[in-house]
């Protein structure tokens, strides 16, 4: 088992460093295939109108007219160890793990991502408690009650659920709860936890519905259609021929075996919340990551993408890895290979 | 509404079990009666879709709840289960009948270890501490002949071999000393030493117990050593049953014959088989009229027509020894004798 982890941590950190290479390619290497001078590159930091000699100025601080590769080897360096710049007049510290500064305001990435982390957090977090118990009730109750009028309703709803794009739940839930019957407050009034506990749950209520409706009905699906498949196991056979109750069936049985994929399921979705829910986000002005980087790619604001990008890649092979370790723990078949 | 009770230790009257699905009415056990006593062993022979399994299920009353439609009666120690609260069968369910199923990797949850197994199916009916049930659990293991009980007890189905997994299996199903054990195609996967181990293995422990035992394959020769009785089904009817003397020695039915020439033997290849049934088994759902076996039967044309337009009754030709064919007695003798048995033995 300990062999299995160390293995698996191996593996992550090795993905990281492919998923690290494969966004410097993209947001670096692309730009200069496709014809792009680090003239034109510096030019982003320093603005379009400066002087051809800021430029130049700005190419050889940064670094530009480096070969790529050593361009890399700074870059990954600066995640791990950390890096000074000197921006013009004066000289940026930047402590690892650094991702650079922001074209637009000059701000050092790294603290900016950590402070917007609080309310992507509270939002995946949240909506996830909700999704994954009613879910996974809705479909196990469904997957029991199949052909019955409440498996056909619950299905429905389900599938609404899953067709309907979250800015539409999130923009009808708006005005109708906080704009029309002022039930809860409107977009943008995200509060910290720490600052206002129940503004903050006020605030998070009708995003964590309207999140949570559409994995809830994602899950609710999965869920009925793995327990449905689990209860014609033959396993399950055995279970009602030891005589066990049908709750006991039920629970210790075919639960057991319908959650544990969806466990994965569930692991990568968090994972991928956790880097930035943007739609909800930007649905209901949540200053989360999400929002932090449509705001960066609208403003062009390349180290800010780059640091989320790589951020949420970080979230989602740290997900991958606990599912993992989780998976091994709960279906013993998983240890042998 | 039901007849008073058997004094025999299982009866079975004139069960039906059938399944409607969008292709049609699947029946899939048509008119099943017999009796088994306690101590005694019941061999139920057919091909594959016959009806075997959804009859065991039947008699456990597993054969999937709502859907499924059965008629009959199941008498089991004086009471009858057709009728009786699914709950109550329920608690039947494991102590006073047990089944071995077909397939023991996928029969066995994969989560679980072999013991937590066991001692779940033990503790269901007694009242005892894990600590008793564990203890219970690696007796079980021992006695099936399960090497290092003590410690295979921890392992998880897919670390036993196949054999093992049946013995576990057997053990799981013997935990409770069940006083009906229905062995579903026990041996089918297994290769054959381990096979013959398995097959005595449920003989001591069914001496030992004095429980009633009923054997499912589609291999007479699985239950030639086993059985005192024998059921040769096809197509969800009983079409022979005699003693295992009456089914070896003295069959009356075409596809009996047709069974035991396809019997494989340790002395020849597995494909070279002497008379292998032709065609394939009958659809449940459009049921072939007359007599089910008519398509593949070498003898149809000698009963004037009554094959195909006709059912035959199942009737008695010698001392309880039952056969559902159309043929007057004295010719199906008379083919045995001098067609078949000759055949058989010549080889
Ligand atoms: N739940 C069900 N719904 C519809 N048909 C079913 C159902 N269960 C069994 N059947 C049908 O009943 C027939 C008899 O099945 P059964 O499993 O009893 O055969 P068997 O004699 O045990 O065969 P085998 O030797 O392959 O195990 C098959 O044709 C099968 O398709
Ligand atoms: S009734 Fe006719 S078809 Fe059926 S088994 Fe007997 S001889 Fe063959
Ligand atoms: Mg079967």
């Amino acid at each position: 088992m300990v062999a299995f982890i160390v293995r698996r941590v191996i593996a992550a950190v090795l993905m990281l460093v492919i998923v690290s290479v494969a966004t410097f390619a993209i947001f670096f290497l692309i730009p200069r295939a496709l014809g792009q001078t680090p003239e034109g590159m510096a030019s982003r930091y320093v603005g379009r109108d400066a002087t051809p000699e800021a430029i130049q100025g700005a190419v050889k601080r940064l670094h530009l007219d480096d070969p790529l590769i050593v361009q890399y080897g700074r870059f990954a360096k600066g995640i791990v160890a950390g890096q000074d710049y000197s921006l013009g007049p004066r000289k940026a510290e930047c402590p690892a793990p650094c991702f650079g500064f922001s074209f637009n305001n000059n701000q050092p990435v790294w603290p900016t991502l950590l402070d917007r982390l609080p309310a992507t957090m509270s939002l995946a977090l949240g909506a996830a408690v909700v999704w994954l118990v009613a879910g996974v009730s809705i479909g196990v109750i469904s997957a029991l009650k199949r052909g019955t009028a409440v498996d056909r309703a619950a299905m429905t709803v389900a599938l609404a659920g899953v067709s309907l794009p979250i800015y539409f739940t999130g923009l009808v839930s708006l005005s109708v709860f906080a704009y029309t019957l002022g039930i809860f407050p409107g977009g943008g009034s995200y509060t910290g936890l720490t600052e206002d506990p129940v503004m903050w749950f006020q605030a998070l209520v009708l995003p964590w519905v309207t999140l949570a409706f559409l994995y809830a009905a994602l899950y609710a699906r999965l869920t009925r259609a793995g327990m449905l498949e689990t209860m014609g196991e033959d396993y399950i056979r055995t279970a009602r021929a030891k005589g066990l109750k049908e709750r006991t069936v039920v629970t210790k049985h075919a639960l057991r075996a319908t959650l544990t994929p969806i466990l994965t399921i569930f692991g990568l979705d968090l994972g991928l919340l956790l880097g930035g829910a943007v739609l909800t986000e930007s649905t209901f002005s949540i200053p989360g990551i999400g929002k932090l980087v449509i705001d960066a790619i609208r403003g062009n604001d390349l180290p800010v993408v780059l640091g989320v990008t790589l951020f949420a890649a970080f979230f989602i092979v740290l997900a991958n890895l606990i599912v993992d370790i989780l998976y091994a723990v709960v279906d013993p078949r998983v240890r042998l290979s | 509404m039901s007849t008073p009770a058997p004094s025999a230790f299982l009866e079975l009257r004139d069960l039906r079990i059938h399944f409607p699905t969008e292709d049609g009415l699947v029946k899939s056990v048509d008119g099943l009666s017999f009796k088994l006593e306690r101590g005694k062993t019941l061999g139920i022979v057919g091909e594959s879709g016959s009806g075997k399994s959804v009859t065991s299920l039947g008699i456990l009353g597993l054969h999937k709840g709502g859907r499924a439609k059965i008629s009959g009666e199941i008498w089991l120690d004086g009471e009858e289960l057709v009728g009786a609260s699914q709950d109550h069968v329920r608690t039947l369910r494991g102590k006073k009948m047990a089944m071995i199923f077909q397939d023991p990797l996928s029969s066995m949850h994969p989560f679980y270890t072999v013991g937590q197994q066991i001692i779940e199916a033990y503790r269901i009916h007694h009242d005892v501490s894990k600590a008793v049930a564990r203890k219970h659990a690696i007796d079980m293991l021992g006695r099936v002949g399960i090497p290092q009980p003590d410690k295979r007890v921890d392992s998880y189905p897919h670390e036993f071999s196949g054999g093992m997994r049946q013995r576990a299996m057997i053990a799981m199903a013997l935990s409770c000393d069940p006083e009906l054990l229905i062995a579903d195609e026990p041996t089918t996967a297994l290769d054959v030493t381990v096979q013959a181990q398995i097959l005595d293995l449920m003989l001591d422990l069914q001496r030992e117990f004095n429980s009633a035992l009923i054997v499912i394959t589609h291999d007479l020769g699985v239950v030639a050593e086993l059985s005192d009785d024998i059921l040769v089904m096809y197509g969800g009817k009983c079409i022979e049953y005699g003693t295992a003397e009456d089914i070896f020695y003295r069959p009356e039915h075409p596809y009996t014959w047709g069974l035991l020439g396809s019997m494989p033997r340790l002395d020849r290849e597995p494909t070279d088989r002497l008379m292998p049934i032709k065609g394939t088994p009958p659809s449940l759902i459009n049921v072939p009229s007359g007599c089910a076996f008519n398509p593949r039967c070498p003898y149809a044309g000698r009963t004037a027509g009554k094959a195909t337009t006709e059912v035959p009754q199942l009737l008695e030709t010698e001392g309880g020894h039952l056969v559902r064919c159309h043929l007057p007695r004295e010719e199906r003798r008379g083919i045995w004798e001098n067609e078949i048995k000759p055949m058989l033995e010549g080889q």
